[in-house]
C-alpha cells in the first residue's frame, strides 16, 4: 500500500471521499458485491459511511455499530462510556456489507465490529473501508479500501473531527501509548 | 463501620456493590438507566448475548423464594455471557447448620465473581458485601423490608420510557408500604431522579411512622391519593411479613384500597399502572386494571432484564482502572 508523505491535516477529506468512492465502486464491481448495505462504527465511522453511501448513490441509510460490548479491554478499563446502541435498520443475513470506520490502527475495533455484525446474522461478505490507515496493526486485519495510509508512531494520533466539516487532526501524546 | 455509600462506590469512584439507592448520586442512577437502554435491544437480535462478562461466574444466592427476580437476574447474567449458579440456601446448607460466613467462604473458594443476594433479613446484602473478598461484587436482590434497588431502577426505567421527564411527575405508591422494600427503594430513586411529588397511599397500620421525612406526602384515602397522578405503583400485601392484626381481611382491603377502573379514572388520563409482582387479583388490583391498556406490569418484567444487565456490567467492570 502506498505511504503518503503529506500531513493528515493538509488533506481535504471531501476529496479523499470522492477518491474512496471511485475505488470502492471498482472493488465492489470486480468482486461481485452488489448491492451493499453500509454500516459505520460509531461515531466517526458513521459520518464517513453516510458520505460514502451518498457518493455510491445508495438510498438505504447506513447502520451504526456500537462495539462497546465486544471490546477486549473490559478487564482493564471496565465498561466503556455510554454511546448509543447499535442500530442496523436492515437484515444482515446474506447481505453484502460495507463496513466503514474513520481510523484503522491496531485492528481491534474492526475485530469487535465484525463480532457485533455477526450477532445480527450471517452476511454474504464484509468489505472494509477506512478513511485513514495509520499503521500499527496488532491483528491480521487490513482495509480493502483506504483514503490514505500513514506510518504513525504510537505517540502520534490522528483523529477525525466532524461531522461538519469533516477534517483530520494530528496529535502527539506525552505519555507512551 | 463503613457507610453504605462508601461500601458501594470504590476508590475509583465506580459502583462496586449495588445494595441500596439511598445515598447514590443522581448521575449514577441516570447512568444505570442509559446503559439499560443500550442493553434493551439485545433481546431482539439474532444472538441474544454479548460477551462482556464471558468467563465470570455469578451466583444467585437466594435465602428467600423468588421467581421473577431470580429468573430475570439469571437471564441478564446469561445475556452478558456469564456462567450462573442458582443456590436456594434455605433448602440446603443453612438447613444443615452452616453459617452464612462459612457458606460465603466456600463460594469464594469456587472462584465466583458476583453474588446476587436475596434474604428475608434487612441488611443481609450489606453484611455479605462487607465480608467478601475485594474482587467480588454484591448485588442486593431484596433484603427484608429494607431495599430492592434493582426493582426501583427498573420501575424508574419503565416510568422514563413512558413519561420522559421525571421533574414534572406525580407518582402514587399504594398499599403495604410498611413491609415493602420496593417502596423504600422506589421513594429514594424517584426523589433522587427529581420527581417533585411522591405520594404514599394506604391504611395507617401499613404506613411506617415518620415516612414523611423521606419527602413524600401521606394519604389514607385512596380517592384523594390518586387524584391527577401520572404513575400508580401498586404494592402486594405482604401477609408473610405481617405480625399481628394489621388488616381486617383481603375483601375489606380491596374495598378500601384496591385499584378498580373507577378509581383509575381519578388519575391523569395518561397515567400508567405498575406493580412489582406477584399480583394478587381482587386484593390490591382489579383484573380489568391489571390486564388493561394502562397496565405496564409485564413491560416492567422485560425492563428488569436490561436494568439488571446494566447493574451487573457496571459492578463487574468496577475493578478495572
Amino acid at each position: 500500500m502506498k505511504r503518503v508523505k503529506t500531513a493528515p491535516e493538509d488533506r481535504d477529506v471531501p476529496k479523499m471521499l470522492t477518491g474512496m468512492a471511485a475505488d470502492l465502486r471498482a472493488f465492489l464491481k470486480s468482486n461481485g458485491r452488489h448491492p451493499v448495505a453500509v454500516i459505520g462504527v460509531r461515531t466517526g465511522g458513521v459520518w464517513i459511511a453516510d458520505a460514502l453511501r451518498r457518493h455510491l448513490n445508495i438510498h438505504e441509510p447506513p447502520g451504526a455499530l456500537n462495539i462497546a460490548y465486544h471490546r477486549d479491554d473490559f478487564e482493564r478499563v471496565g465498561i466503556h462510556p455510554t454511546v448509543e446502541p447499535s442500530n442496523l435498520p436492515f437484515t444482515i443475513t446474506d447481505r453484502h456489507i460495507l463496513l466503514v470506520d474513520d481510523i484503522l490502527y491496531t485492528g481491534r475495533t474492526v475485530r469487535a465490529a465484525l463480532n457485533e455484525i455477526f450477532d445480527y446474522g450471517r452476511p454474504a461478505s464484509v468489505t472494509l473501508a477506512v478513511l485513514v490507515d495509520r499503521g500499527g496493526r496488532e491483528l491480521p486485519i487490513r482495509a480493502d479500501i483506504a483514503g490514505m495510509s500513514l506510518s504513525l508512531k504510537p505517540r502520534e494520533h490522528v483523529k477525525l473531527l466532524g461531522p461538519d466539516p469533516l477534517r483530520l487532526s494530528l496529535m502527539k501524546s506525552t505519555k507512551t501509548a | 463501620m463503613k457507610k453504605e455509600r462508601d461500601l458501594q462506590i470504590n476508590a475509583h469512584g465506580r459502583l462496586q456493590h449495588f445494595l441500596t439507592i439511598e445515598g447514590l448520586p443522581r448521575e449514577l442512577l441516570i447512568e444505570i438507566l442509559d446503559r439499560a437502554e443500550g442493553f434493551a435491544g439485545i433481546g431482539g437480535r439474532a444472538v441474544k448475548k454479548v460477551p462482556l462478562l464471558r468467563g465470570k461466574t455469578i451466583v444467585n444466592l437466594f435465602f428467600e423464594p423468588s421467581t421473577r427476580t431470580r429468573t430475570t437476574f439469571e437471564l441478564a447474567a446469561k445475556r452478558l455471557s456469564a456462567d450462573v449458579l442458582n443456590l436456594n440456601i434455605e433448602s440446603s446448607s443453612a438447613k444443615k447448620g452452616e453459617t452464612l460466613l462459612d457458606t460465603l467462604r466456600n463460594l469464594e473458594a469456587m472462584h465466583c465473581d458476583m453474588f446476587v443476594v436475596r434474604h428475608h433479613l434487612s441488611g443481609a446484602a450489606h453484611f455479605i458485601a462487607r465480608h467478601v473478598t475485594p474482587h467480588i461484587s454484591v448485588i442486593n436482590g431484596g433484603d427484608g423490608r429494607h431495599a430492592h434497588p434493582t426493582q426501583a431502577m427498573l420501575d424508574a426505567y419503565t416510568i422514563r420510557r413512558h413519561k420522559r421527564d421525571f421533574t414534572r411527575l406525580k407518582v402514587a405508591v399504594v398499599g403495604d408500604i410498611l413491609h415493602s422494600r420496593v417502596a423504600r427503594s422506589e421513594i429514594h430513586a424517584l426523589k433522587t431522579l427529581g420527581v417533585p411529588e411522591v405520594r404514599v397511599v394506604g391504611p395507617r397500620t401499613l404506613i411506617p411512622a415518620g415516612v414523611e421525612t423521606l419527602g413524600v406526602r401521606v394519604f389514607h384515602d385512596i380517592e384523594t391519593g390518586l387524584r391527577d397522578v401520572d404513575v400508580i405503583v401498586m404494592l402486594r400485601l405482604q401477609t408473610e411479613r405481617m405480625r399481628g392484626a394489621l388488616l381486617p381481611g383481603a375483601a375489606e382491603y380491596f374495598h378500601l384500597y384496591g385499584l378498580t377502573p373507577a378509581r383509575l379514572k381519578l388519575a391523569h388520563p395518561d397515567a400508567i399502572v405498575m406493580h412489582p409482582g406477584p399480583i394478587n387479583r381482587g386484593v390490591e388490583i382489579d383484573s380489568q386494571v391489571a390486564d388493561g391498556v394502562r397496565s405496564v406490569i409485564l413491560q416492567q418484567v422485560s425492563h428488569g432484564i436490561a436494568v439488571r444487565m446494566a447493574v451487573m456490567a457496571m459492578t463487574a467492570g468496577s475493578q478495572a482502572n
